[in-house]
C-alpha cells in the first residue's frame, strides 16, 4: 500500500509539473512533443497507481470491474487535462468533452451511419461468412481429401492482406452495402473454417469410441458429441470474426460508398478537419464492437459453461 | 487425431487446379458485360467467346495468365528501383511493415513481462488492451496518419505506428500465456535454487515462452503487412502496395490491382515462412520440440 500511494503521489506531482511546462504555442514545438510523451508516461503511471490503490482498498468482488474502470476514467481525465494544459489545436486532438458534445449533437448522422455499416454490412456479412465457413468445415470433415487440400490453402489465405480485395469487390458488387457485406464474408470465412475444423477434432478418442460403440451415425456423433466439444473453438472464431467484420466493412467503405456509412464519415471528416466528429464515430465503432463481443461472450458462457476456463 | 501418413501434395494440387479451372470458367460470365458486343461483332462462336473473355484489357475478372503476365511485366521486366516496378513498391511497404513489426513485438514482449510480474497491472491494463482491439484501428488509420504526419516524424514511422498498434496485441497475449506456461514444479525448482525474479525470467520463463512467441509473431507479421498497406491509403501516397491498389481502383486498372495483390500475398507468405524457419532454429537450440 505504501508503494502504491508513493507511486501515485510522485506520478501525480510529475504530471502536474509537466503540464505547467507546455509552451501552449500553435503549432506545437518539438519541445512540446517531448513534454507530451513525458506527460503520457506520467499520467499513465498515475492512473495505474490509482487503480493499484483501489485494488488494495476494496474487496475482491468489486475490484474485478472497479480496477479497470478506475484506470479507464483516469486515462480519460488525463486526456482532458492534456488537451487543456498543452493547448493542442483541435485539428490534432480534441478533448473528451468536445467529443461528447459532438456525439450528443450528431445523433441522427451517427445513427444513419450505424445502420448502413453495422446493420446492413457487418451483421449479414458476419452471419453469411461464418455460416459458409461452418458448412465448408462440415464438408471437409466428411471428405478427408477436400480437408487436406483446402486447409493449407485456408491457412495461407488467412495470413494474406485480405483488405486488398476491397477495390475488386467494390468493382463487382457496386458502391452500396452489398460490396461491404461481401468484404465481410471474405474476411470471416477462413478463420471460421480453420477454427471449426480444429474444434471438430477436439473431442477425445475415448468419447468418439463410445459413440462408435453405440453404433451412432456420422450425423448423430456430430450433433451429440463433436459439435458441443467444438463450441469453444467455434465461439473463438465468432469473436475473432466480429472484430474482422467491423474492420472489413469500414475499410471497404474507403474504396467507394454512397454518402452514408462509418468509414465514409471517418475519411471525409478527416478531410474536413472535423476530428471531433471522427472521434465520435470511433466511439460508436468501439461501443458497437464491444457490445457485439460482449453478447458473444455471454452466449459463449451459456453454451460452453463446462469449459475449464470458467472455473474460479 | 489421425496421423498424416499420406502427404498433402495431391489434395493441395487438386484443389489448386480446381480453383484455377473455376477461375477461367468464371471469367466468361463476369466479363460478359464488356465482351458481348465484341463477340457479336466478331461473328460469335465459342472460340471468340473464350478469346475475348480471357484477354480483355480492363477486365472485370482478369484471367490467370493475364495476371501472371502483368506480374512478369512489373516485377521481372523492369529495373527494381524504378517507380514502375512492383518490387520498389513492395520494398516501401515492407520497410514500414518491418519497423512496425519490430516495434510492436518489442512493445508486446515488454508489456507481457510487466503484466506477469506486476499483478495490479494485469487487472487494470488487460481489459483495456482487449477492448482496444475492438476499435477497428484500420478504420481510424486515416485520421492517425494525418495527425501523426503533422508531428514531423518521417513517413515510415507514421505508417509503422499502425502496424505497431496491430502487432502488439497478439504478441502480448501470446507472451503472457507463454511466460506463465512453465510447470509449477519447474517454478518451485527455481525457488529452491533461490533464483530472483529476473533469473527465473531469463532462465525459465523466456525459453519456455518461445513457441508461444513465434506463433504470435507469425500472426503479427501478417497483420503488420495489412496495417502498412491500409496506412498508405489515406494520404494519397504515390508509392507502396496500398498506393498501387488505390491507384488501380481509381483508374479502373484491374490488372494493376490483381498484380499488386498477388505480390503482397507472396510477401506475406514469405515473411511467415521466414519466421517459421527462425522458430525451428531457435527451438532446436533451446531444446524445444522442433
Amino acid at each position: 500500500m505504501m508503494r502504491a500511494a508513493v507511486t501515485l503521489l510522485v506520478s501525480l506531482a510529475l504530471s502536474i509539473l509537466v503540464a505547467i511546462s507546455f509552451s501552449r504555442t500553435n503549432p506545437p514545438t518539438a519541445h512540446d512533443w517531448a513534454l507530451s510523451f513525458a506527460f503520457v508516461i506520467c499520467s499513465w503511471v498515475c492512473a495505474w497507481s490509482l487503480s493499484w490503490v483501489a485494488d488494495l482498498t476494496f474487496p475482491k468482488a468489486q475490484t474485478r470491474w472497479l480496477v479497470p474502470a478506475i484506470f479507464g476514467i483516469g486515462i480519460i481525465a488525463a486526456w482532458e487535462a492534456y488537451v487543456h494544459a498543452s493547448a493542442i489545436p483541435v485539428v490534432l486532438l480534441p478533448s473528451p468533452s468536445e467529443i461528447a458534445s459532438k456525439f450528443a449533437g450528431s445523433l441522427p448522422t451517427l445513427a444513419a451511419d450505424f445502420v448502413q455499416t453495422i446493420l446492413r454490412a457487418v451483421i449479414p456479412g458476419w452471419l453469411i461468412g461464418s455460416g459458409a465457413g461452418f458448412l465448408t468445415a462440415l464438408l471437409c470433415d466428411r471428405n478427408d481429401f477436400l480437408r487436406r487440400g483446402l486447409l493449407p490453402l485456408g491457412n495461407l489465405v488467412a495470413a494474406l492482406p485480405i483488405v486488398g480485395v476491397a477495390p475488386i469487390l467494390v468493382m463487382w458488387f457496386g458502391f452500396d452495402w452489398p460490396s461491404k457485406a461481401a468484404m465481410v464474408v471474405v474476411m470471416t470465412f477462413f478463420p471460421m473454417l480453420i477454427n471449426t475444423l480444429a474444434g471438430l477434432n477436439a473431442s477425445g478418442h475415448m468419447e468418439r469410441d463410445l459413440m462408435r460403440g453405440y453404433g451412432a451415425s456420422w450425423a448423430a456423433t456430430l450433433l451429440k458429441l463433436r459439435l458441443p466439444a467444438a463450441m469453444p473453438f467455434i465461439f473463438n472464431a465468432l469473436k475473432i470474426n466480429s472484430t474482422l467484420a467491423m474492420i472489413g466493412a469500414i475499410v471497404a467503405e474507403f474504396f467507394g460508398t454512397p454518402i452514408v456509412g462509418m468509414g465514409f464519415r471517418m475519411s471525409t471528416e478527416v478531410g474536413r478537419q472535423n476530428l471531433d466528429m471522427v472521434w465520435a464515430e470511433i466511439a460508436v465503432a468501439a461501443i458497437s464492437g464491444s457490445f457485439f463481443y460482449g453478447c458473444l461472450s455471454l452466449a459463449e458462457r451459456r453454451v460452453t459453461f463446462w469449459h475449464p476456463s470458467y472455473r474460479r | 487425431m489421425k496421423t498424416e501418413a499420406k502427404g498433402n501434395f495431391l489434395p493441395l494440387a487438386t484443389v489448386t487446379l480446381a480453383i484455377i479451372v473455376l477461375w477461367y470458367l468464371a471469367c466468361i460470365p463476369m466479363n460478359a458485360v464488356l465482351t458481348t458486343p465484341k463477340i457479336a461483332s466478331a461473328g460469335g462462336g465459342f472460340a471468340n467467346t473464350l478469346a475475348f473473355s480471357w484477354n480483355e484489357v480492363r477486365p472485370v475478372l482478369p484471367s490467370p495468365h493475364q495476371v501472371a503476365r502483368e506480374i512478369w511485366n512489373t516485377v521481372f521486366a523492369v529495373e527494381p528501383w524504378t517507380i514502375k516496378s512492383l518490387v520498389y513498391h513492395l520494398w516501401i511497404t515492407l520497410s514500414s511493415t518491418l519497423v512496425g513489426f519490430i516495434m510492436g513485438g518489442l512493445l508486446g514482449i515488454l508489456l507481457a513481462i510487466s503484466i506477469v510480474h506486476v499483478a495490479s497491472l494485469e487487472k487494470s491494463l488487460m481489459p483495456w488492451v482487449i477492448a482496444s482491439q475492438t476499435i477497428p484501428i484500420l478504420a481510424i488509420a486515416p485520421m492517425l496518419i494525418v495527425v501523426l504526419g503533422k508531428t514531423g516524424l518521417p513517413d515510415i514511422f507514421t505508417k509503422a505506428s499502425i502496424s505497431t498498434y496491430l502487432c502488439f496485441f497478439p504478441v502480448t497475449i501470446g507472451m503472457v500465456k507463454g511466460l506463465r506456461s512453465p510447470d509449477v514444479m519447474q517454478q518451485d525448482l527455481m525457488r529452491t535454487y533461490n533464483a530472483s525474479a529476473s533469473q527465473t525470467l531469463w532462465k525459465l520463463r523466456l525459453p519456455a515462452s518461445l513457441p508461444f512467441l513465434f506463433a504470435s509473431l507469425k500472426v503479427s507479421v501478417a497483420i503488420a503487412l495489412t496495417g502498412a498497406i491500409v496506412a498508405e491509403l489515406p494520404t494519397g501516397a504515390v508509392a507502396g502496395i496500398g498506393a498501387r491498389l488505390l491507384n488501380g481502383s481509381y483508374y479502373g486498372n484491374t490488372l494493376q490491382i490483381w498484380a499488386a495483390l498477388f505480390v503482397a500475398a507472396f510477401a506475406a507468405a514469405m515473411l511467415v515462412w521466414l519466421l517459421g524457419e527462425m522458430e525451428k532454429q531457435s527451438l532446436k537450440r533451446t531444446g524445444g520440440k522442433a
